[in-house]
């Protein structure tokens, strides 16, 4: 595997999108054609190398290519952007949209990232070691088709809407998670270890979440079903079961009426 | 005005009846003429296929429904927009594209005029600000007319002089083309909670049934004498079984003849005809009526329809049958919007996926090719997508591919999941017919505007006529070594006229004409019930004035164009 350092050397005034920055878009180019790939400054569209120095070079494929992002890139979107396989080091927080659409691939965030992270996911691995903004892993706005495979880990804690009409994959939240977790989804699986707010699974029709910490408020949408033991993330424990959202419409398979699951630690 | 000439092109034009000669096209002063002069720019069309620019029938291109689409899916315009480039704006969305990319989008395709066929009365300025904003083609809009209080009560009472008068009124105040209908009594029904799925089914509180409705305004339109037929979605669009609902209301244009200056044959226009060609209980025993109705529509001259072809894409679907997206949103899940308007109509908007693997979505693309293929007269049969209900209008040149190749279609028969099932429910399978060009432009530019009345002016190359004109990278000469060759060639024109202005070169716009707003102005006697009717329902009903309501002036209609029609003497 080859790798392709780039490094923020002009940080931009107004928020950069480098929607180019992906394994799938370096592979088979040199450093010289890297810088000259297009990224976008409000309505201004410069060269890469306008703000980053590139070193190295690509594999011929994306899975040949491993990109390092060094620098202080939190002001700059859509690191990883679509990415279907290779890999990806961000070295310090970015902005909104760090690996989104992303259909492969290994994508580490050192630090922390803006909203929107793996909008629409499709598979590949995000592990994001600080913490994760809003709309984690959720549809696109008016979209209905969110994270639907692959899995993400937050080291830190992550913002509201998590989850939002996730249908597959997986999210793991090592920290606490802002109000909204898996609003409409069709299925997936949330896990958070730490604490959560409210309206967990609001209009949920599928899909699992598991809180090991305190849940403020219960959407009165989910009914307790009894106790579980579970092995969640090598933790064996007790659960309560809730199912719901009991205001939403459900599927029935095998004449069993498929609800979404909550359990929370007891 | 510039004078141009295109030469060598064959050229295909039922107007004249020229069937791929190479001939010459001579343009001056935004018309076609029979010379020019030394001077004339000389577009070279040899190995070119030339036709006048093609009319759209039946869209959803402009007004609050199609807007309601585009605030409510703004993933509709993820990964789709199209930066500013050359003369071009900028522009976005898939099957709901902006005004600016709709224009474009048309005109690279060699479109020089598209109808709006649905126009809420009391939205016209909304409507006429969005065809303002759409360049290049000329545009009408249909107002609809087919749940209007005025009309039901009219009706009921038999009163064509009176709805013939209201109509006149609406086309002048809205600066409408023609008489819609959408789910005649249905949309109104529903006001109520219910819905008219026959054509017998009556109207709750106006007590009056879908085939009254029909046939009155069949009536009032011929009184009238008005360009386009009366232009009908009818009772029951998408259900299993529907096509019996077709059929009775085909029947009630029996007997009716046309009568108007315009040279229109037609009395009815049945459109998005595979949306209403479904035999079958239910969505397991679905099959193709396709046969029934075509057979039907066949043997009755006074008969034109339009497809409604499914492209197979993820659309956006809006109609002013509300009952119907209702009934929709229920079956698919998605996002849904809805609209009432006051006293004249409503609307609905639900996302729709049309995918090549369930097996309903597959039968519905072979029904919307089954209709052309077994449609004997080209001139009365007309290719749209419903644009966008099947499929976005973008998708025409795919449409033209699928038609004009036994090959094409083949190749995406084997493609579906469940191919044993489209091929059990249809006669796709057996239908060897491939589409001419000359039948293409048969049913893409002559037959639409003859029967929407525009036939003197557009839709043919004869001179005297608009010079709207198309020339396409594909050589009759040749055979098609690969189907897609035929879309790629009907997706970007070589070169586009529209009122012998080039507005498309080598598939980029490079100049945006003067677009105008057809519209029909039709001069009745004086009739001081309708008048007065009008002043009561705006003082008791209407949320707005009358004031507020003409769609007036430059700001709406800043390039007018009218057809004139006299109703004041009766024979």
């Amino acid at each position: 595997m080859e790798t392709v350092t780039i490094t923020l050397k002009n940080a931009p005034a107004l928020f950069l999108e480098a929607d180019n920055v992906s394994p799938d878009v370096f592979a088979g180019k040199t450093a010289a054609q890297i810088a000259e790939l297009h990224v976008h400054e409000g309505n201004t569209t410069s060269p890469l190398g306008k703000y980053f120095e590139v070193s190295g070079s690509a594999g011929t494929t994306a899975a040949d290519t491993k990109i390092v992002v060094k620098g202080d890139v939190k002001k700059v979107k859509y690191l990883g952007f679509k990415m279907s396989a290779g890999e990806m080091v961000i070295e310090s927080s970015a902005d909104q949209y760090v690996g989104a659409w992303m259909t492969g691939g290994k994508l580490l965030a050192k630090g922390s990232v803006g909203a929107f992270a793996a909008t629409a996911m499709k598979n590949g691995e995000l592990t994001i070691e600080g913490n994760a903004g809003n709309y984690l892993g959720a549809a696109y706005r008016g979209d209905w088709r969110g994270m639907s495979g692959g899995k993400i880990l937050v080291k830190g804690n992550a913002g509201s809407d998590i989850g939002m009409y996730m249908l597959g994959g997986e999210i793991v939240v090592n920290g606490n998670a802002d109000v909204h977790v898996m609003t409409h989804a069709e299925g997936g699986k949330t896990i958070v270890k730490g604490s959560t707010k409210s309206k967990l699974g609001g209009q949920m029709v599928e899909g699992t979440i598991i809180v090991f910490g305190a849940i403020e408020t219960m959407m009165p949408g989910f009914k307790p079903n009894g106790e579980v033991e579970l092995e969640v993330e090598g933790t064996k424990a007790k659960f309560a079961h809730f199912i719901g959202d009991t205001g939403e419409r459900h599927k029935k398979k095998k004449g069993v009426v498929v609800y979404g699951n909550l359990y929370k630690k007891i | 005005m510039s004078e141009y000439i295109i030469k060598n092109g064959h050229v295909f034009d039922p107007v004249q009846g020229i069937k791929g000669d190479k001939k010459d096209i001579s343009i001056k002063d935004g018309k076609i003429v029979d010379k020019v002069g030394s001077g004339a720019k000389v577009i070279d069309a040899s190995g070119k296929t030339v036709m006048a620019g093609a009319v759209e029938i039946h869209a959803h291109i402009a007004g609050p429904k199609v807007n309601l689409g585009r605030i409510y899916r703004p993933e509709d315009k993820l990964f789709s927009c199209t930066p500013t480039k050359g003369m071009e704006r900028m522009g976005g969305g898939a099957s709901i594209p902006t005004t600016f990319k709709t224009g474009y989008e048309y005109a690279k395709m060699g479109y020089t005029t598209a109808m709006e066929a649905a126009m809420p009365p009391m939205f016209s300025r909304h409507v006429h600000e969005e065809i303002r904003d759409t360049p290049i083609i000329d545009e009408g809009a249909f107002p609809v007319f087919g749940n209007n209080w005025f009309v039901l009560e009219y009706l009921k009472n038999q009163e064509i002089e009176n709805t013939a008068a209201y109509i006149a009124w609406m086309l002048r105040v809205t600066k409408g083309y023609a008489v819609k209908v959408v789910n005649p009594g249905g949309t109104e029904a529903w006001a109520w909670g219910l819905n008219c799925l026959t054509v017998n089914d009556p109207v709750p509180y106006f007590d009056i049934t879908p085939a009254e409705i029909v046939s009155g305004l069949i009536d009032a339109n011929e009184y009238l004498g008005l360009p386009h037929s009366m232009h009908i979605h009818p009772n029951n669009l998408g259900n299993p079984g529907c096509y019996e609902t077709t059929l009775d209301t085909l029947k009630l244009a029996e007997g009716k003849k046309a009568k108007n200056k315009f040279g229109r044959d037609s009395v009815m226009h049945l459109t998005h005809s595979q949306f209403h060609s479904y035999k079958g209980t239910n969505w397991g025993d679905f099959e193709s009526g396709a046969k029934e109705v075509t057979d039907y529509v066949n043997k009755n001259k006074n008969i034109t329809i339009d497809t409604g072809n499914v492209t197979l894409d993820e659309t956006t679907t809006m109609t002013a049958d509300g009952p119907f997206e209702h009934h929709l949103t229920g079956l698919n899940h998605l996002k849904w919007a809805n609209c009432d308007v006051e006293l004249e109509t409503a609307a609905g908007v639900v996302p729709y996926i049309y995918s090549p693997s369930i097996s309903v979505c597959a039968i519905q693309w072979a029904i919307g090719l089954e209709i052309p293929l077994m449609m004997k007269d080209p001139m009365r049969c007309y290719i749209t997508t419903d644009h966008p209900n099947a499929g976005p209008f973008t998708r025409y040149p795919r449409v033209i591919k699928w038609l004009m190749s036994k090959k094409a279609r083949d190749t995406q028969i084997n493609a579906f999941k469940h191919k044993d099932k489209v091929l059990s429910q249809t006669s796709i399978g057996s239908l060897d017919k491939e589409l001419s060009l000359y039948e293409l432009a048969q049913m893409t530019r002559a037959g639409p505007a003859k029967t929407l009345g525009l036939g003197a002016m557009c839709g043919g190359l004869k001179p005297g006529m608009d010079a709207d004109v198309a020339v396409y990278n594909f050589n009759p000469d040749k055979p098609v070594a690969d189907p897609d060759d035929i879309e790629k060639a009907f997706s970007r024109c070589a070169a586009v006229f529209k009122s012998g202005v080039q507005v498309v070169s080598n598939g980029e716009i490079i100049a945006t004409g003067h677009k105008r707003t057809l519209w029909v102005n039709a001069k009745v006697n004086d009739n001081p019930q309708v008048i007065r009717d009008i002043n009561e329902k705006f003082i008791k009903y209407y949320s707005m004035t009358q004031a507020n309501y003409e769609a007036l002036g430059h700001h709406f209609v800043p390039n007018p164009f009218a057809l004139e029609v006299d109703a004041t003497t009766q024979v």
